[in-house]
């Protein structure tokens, strides 16, 4: 095989992804309306979080209702050691990652024994926990006033305040981790989750350690939900704790299985939705947003009725009647 | 903290607690019929405070809001589970738990856009004139919230108990597939629990609004917490949700004395987890919960 066979070979396989990195690390040249940068921004750091989401959800098939808190933790990590501590922006992203990491361990051990509406109300639970002691920890968080004058990323000296230079680097960022997903739903262990989403008795008789990957995932979804959180810090610089409710939680988990739950390119079509849908509705009507976002969320579910597959995948799926013991969806199997 | 505060933060406590004990009998009703868990619970007490007030603005009497409430209340629950349960029984967790989300977000939108975002009152049911009872003052509504919450907890145990529907929704409770096996409608059980669940739930919503208020957006804490009474005293089990209702509701009401004002709404999610991680069927569940 000769050199160019492997790099034509190499093209083939990451096809997808390359085009993708190419046109969203691109758009900066053609782009310079400060509003669509700044949609796209956000984009970004949703697409971080979901792409954790589906990791634990479509992957290891584990719920999550508590994405947010974790958004939190690494918002206001970032915002209290750079405002207090005076530290580096990106050291302070990476301090709140491992407290988000920990806290995730610490909670997922316990936790990730639970399954279906018992998980679900626990993580629940954490996130509105984690939103109370952002409330009540008023020396560390300045309660529900916020943090302001948070400071914007740099490198070496270079501030990327402006939002093209800020772009390439959300974006950046976030196709590292798109790549580390893909990879790693590829590898060894993505084989080892999906297995014990199908059946975890199965997946353990294999030899595969179910508790040890169920909290590795977890904890790897709370660290890209946590560096979504700071980098959205150093964006907006400011941030209070309303930005860190269940309900945003559970936005994130519905954009993730609108976008199909299989592969973690779902997450990117979740997050289309996620945010473009909101910025569409409140030039309508602010106040019905909500209203709207509820009426699609019940009949998302009434049309996606819980299979594996995200709503774009369904169409070639014919309704068929699956049991609660088939290859059902997240915590079916009771 | 003297004999009186103590007594003080046990009556505020039992208020609440009735609260959270109906609340969580809501869980519990729909919980057996359809092992789903509705997320849109608090906001069907919510609605129950709102509709309250709105009919007694426009005019009616006192009872006549309560009941016109109650009976909106069942309405919409109703409706909501033509909607969207039916097609979403037994289609897995997340289908449901998103669902009865996107309801509690209609609910809310819908709450806010009617009777706008200040949180609203109804005049107490019977004066507002305080009794004094050992040290402590009770407000005569906390006695209508406890009376009426020990009515609604009777009746439902006698006709579950008695009739021969109650028997039926019992069945169901225990194996659906058995009891329509038996010839019971297994629908029309499920929509009775709703229809039931909302008429609590709203009885609930009217009788607390003339303490603590009611706006838009207390439903969810409310059904937050009302989940945590359920988990307490065991999911499933009636009388565990009243159980855990009114311990749930006596611990925070102490924790605010002990602890602080601001943690409050903490302490429920503690016992949730704690109750997760250390004993998921409850104080008094023995039915076998899905953990590894």
């Amino acid at each position: 095989m000769t050199g160019l066979d492997t790099v034509v070979a190499y093209l083939r396989r990451h096809a997808a992804y390359l085009v993708f990195a190419v046109i969203v690390m691109t758009i900066p040249a053609y782009l310079s309306d400060s509003y669509y940068l700044s949609v796209l921004a956000f984009m970004a750091t949703k697409f971080m979080m979901a792409m954790g989401l589906s990791l634990l959800l479509g992957q290891a098939g584990q719920i999550s209702l508590g994405q947010a808190g974790f958004v939190g933790i690494g918002a206001y990590g970032a915002a209290i050691l750079t405002t207090r501590l005076g530290w580096d922006p990106w050291l302070a992203m990476g301090t709140a990652a491992l407290v988000s990491a920990t806290i995730a361990g610490l909670v997922g051990m316990p936790a990730l024994r639970l399954k279906g509406y018992y998980l679900a109300m626990a993580t629940l639970g954490v996130n509105e926990i984690i939103y109370i002691l952002l409330i009540q920890l008023k020396g560390l968080t300045n309660g529900t006033d916020g943090i302001s004058g948070i400071p914007p990323l740099s490198i070496g000296g270079l501030s990327l305040s402006g939002p093209r230079a800020y772009h390439l680097v959300v974006w950046g960022v976030a196709l590292l981790m798109l790549r580390f997903s893909l990879n790693l739903s590829n590898s060894r262990v993505g084989r080892s989750l999906r297995a014990l989403h199908r059946s975890e008795p199965a997946a353990k008789s294999l030899g595969v350690d179910t508790s040890y990957r169920k909290v590795q995932v977890f904890m790897l979804a709370a660290v890209f939900a946590s560096i979504a959180g700071s980098f959205d810090a150093y964006y907006v610089r400011f941030i209070s704790p309303e930005s860190y409710t269940i309900t945003f939680s559970i936005i994130l988990i519905t954009g993730v299985i609108i976008g199909g739950l299989r592969t973690v390119w779902g997450a990117m079509w979740g997050t289309l939705v996620i945010v473009i849908l909101p910025e569409l509705l409140k030039r309508v009507n602010d106040d019905i947003t909500n209203l709207v976002f509820g009426v699609l969320l019940v009949a998302i579910m009434v049309l996606w009725q819980g299979r594996t597959r995200g709503l774009w995948q369904m169409v070639k799926e014919r309704r068929s009647r699956s049991g609660p013991g088939g290859p059902g969806p997240p915590g079916a199997g009771e | 903290m003297n004999f009186e505060q103590f007594l003080q933060y046990i009556f505020s406590g039992i208020t609440s607690g009735s609260v959270y004990a109906l609340t969580a009998m809501g869980f519990t009703l729909v919980f057996n019929a359809t092992q789903i868990i509705n997320f849109s619970q608090g906001q069907l007490v919510m609605l129950g405070g709102m509709i309250a007030v709105g009919l007694y603005g426009a005019g009616a009497p006192l009872w006549g809001a309560f009941l016109g409430a109650v009976a909106i209340v069942v309405l919409v629950t109703v409706g909501f589970e033509r909607i969207a349960i039916r097609p979403l029984l037994r289609k897995g967790v997340l289908a449901q738990v998103i669902a009865t989300v996107g309801a509690s977000f209609v609910f809310e939108t819908a709450a806010m856009l009617i009777w706008g975002r200040d949180a609203v009152t109804l005049p107490a049911f019977s004066g507002e004139e305080p009794l004094s009872v050992g040290g402590a003052t009770v407000v005569p509504q906390t006695l209508w919230v406890v009376g009426l919450t020990i009515v609604i907890v009777v009746a439902l145990q006698l006709f579950y108990r008695k009739s021969l529907f109650g028997k039926a929704v019992r069945a169901c409770a225990v194996d659906a597939t058995s009891a329509r096996l038996q010839g019971i409608s297994y629908s029309r059980v499920v929509i009775f629990s709703f229809a039931l669940t909302g008429a609590i739930s709203a009885a609930a919503g009217v009788m607390i609004t003339p303490i603590s208020f009611m706006g838009f957006h207390s439903g969810s804490l409310l059904g937050l917490k009302g989940f945590a009474a359920a988990m307490l005293g065991g999911i499933g089990n009636p009388v565990g949700a009243v159980l855990g209702g009114f311990i749930l509701g006596i611990v925070e009401a102490l924790g605010v004395g002990v602890v602080s004002a601001g943690y409050k709404d903490a302490i429920a999610f503690v016992i949730l987890l704690l109750v997760l991680f250390i004993r998921p069927v409850g104080l008094l569940g023995a039915k076998m919960v899905n953990r590894q």
